[in-house]
């Protein structure tokens, strides 16, 4: 694999068109994305418990996306649930998302979002639902896979719990890193955005500067974070970064007039075209696509 | 019937036992009002308003009432006085004070 490659060839769908960034930094039509060699799938913000205008059954589109997720033709090596797997933290609604993720064929990693940590119990069943037992601290992790080097932080829980990693974090993130060559791909995950997509709506993390500045001296860094139920793009020298649809409900764009960070009500019958998930894949290159559950 | 009439007097004169002294609705992602003044032993309801989640959680974790969904309510009991700083877990932006005064 040609190390710099890593984000030279990053391809996203929205309504079913593949459009392909090349080294240049434009995006250009493709016939289609790459495929084979190393795949995961990323999907997020699924707000078991919630039901309302925004989605009456968000059981059924999480079990649309997890079917999808399934029937893709190259499994994935891993899927990553980038947080808010629950709506409020509830003991049932644990374990109705843990039963229906248990259906995946692939590797599940989940990250929490703050839903999944309200109250004293919410860490406790998150935890007991989804820890890994690699992880360090409180529940961040890093790994080698593919070729790249993954890094799933955890920003939520501290301080007043949202947006937030705080100093032990970071202490561990830079003797994580410090370990790695500069032209080792790495691909961060975490819930709430790295970078500020919306600091008034608390779609930023607070320290998450100190977490760039970590990433900087390496060529090609993919940062994947949930939170804002859409997508939302940023690229920062070598350092690019993205938000994932969500399974659960829209949300409003960034700041939209009148609008408030909370679930959106769409149209009847557009629900599925802007809820979704994303899928990865790491060759010689790597890609994204962002699918809608209308496409999947 | 006049011991009927004086107990609905009395009734009138102090709260019910378990009706709130004030109920701060949390809607459209803010603590309405956000400052509240009440006296120790009074109650202070709390009703989620919004479709989102909120939770109303004091700044030093001394209460919580953990997430409220849509039309939910949650009834705390401040038996102390002093001033209690409080914020939503999952809208830190959200923020809002309880003065329990201790003198009627």
């Amino acid at each position: 694999m040609r190390r710099g490659d890593f984000v030279h060839h990053v391809a996203w769908t929205g309504a079913g068109i593949v459009y392909v960034l090349g080294t240049d930094g434009i995006a250009r039509a493709a016939d289609a994305a790459p495929r084979g060699g190393f795949a995961f799938a990323q999907i997020s913000d699924s707000h078991i418990g919630y039901s309302g205008p925004a989605n009456m059954d968000v059981r059924a589109t999480f079990q649309h996306a997890i079917d999808a997720i399934n029937a893709l033709p190259q499994q994935p090596s891993f899927v990553i649930h980038t947080g808010d797997v629950t709506h409020l933290s509830k003991a049932r609604e644990f374990d109705d998302a843990r039963a229906m993720l248990s259906t995946l064929r692939a590797p599940l990693i989940a990250l929490p979002g703050e839903h999944d940590v309200i109250g004293a119990e919410g860490p406790k069943r998150f935890a007991a639902s989804f820890a890994r037992n690699d992880a360090a601290g409180r529940g961040w992790s890093s790994w080698d896979q593919g070729g790249a080097h993954f890094v799933a932080l955890v920003n939520v829980g501290e301080g007043e719990t949202m947006g937030e990693l705080g100093p032990e974090q970071l202490a561990w993130l830079r003797d994580d890193l410090a370990a790695r060559s500069a032209d080792t791909p790495i691909v961060v995950f975490g819930h709430v955005p790295l970078f500020a997509v919306y600091p008034a709506w608390g779609w930023t993390t607070r320290d998450g500067t100190a977490a760039i500045a970590l990433l900087r001296r390496f060529s090609a860094v993919t940062v994947l974070n949930g939170h804002i139920h859409q997508v939302v793009e940023k690229r920062d020298g070598n350092i690019r970064f993205a938000t994932a649809r969500a399974t659960g409900f829209p949300q409003a764009a960034p700041g939209a007039p009148g609008a408030s960070p909370g679930p959106l009500a769409v149209a009847p019958g557009s629900l599925l075209g802007v809820l979704g998930f994303r899928t990865v894949e790491l060759d010689r290159s790597a890609a994204w696509q962002d699918r809608s559950l209308a496409d999947a | 019937m006049l011991l009927a009439a004086v107990l609905l007097a009395a009734a009138v004169g102090s709260p019910a036992p378990g009706a709130a002294a004030a109920t701060v609705h949390l809607k459209d992602d803010a603590f309405e009002p956000a400052v509240v003044t009440i006296h120790p032993g009074e109650r202070v309801a709390f009703v989620n308003d919004d479709d989102d989640a909120h939770t109303a959680t004091a700044d030093d974790n001394s209460w919580d009432s953990e997430g409220l969904n849509r039309a939910e309510r949650w009834v705390h009991v401040f038996t102390k006085a002093g001033t209690y700083t409080y914020h939503c877990t999952v809208h830190p932006f959200m923020k809002g004070t309880i003065v329990v005064q201790a003198a009627r």
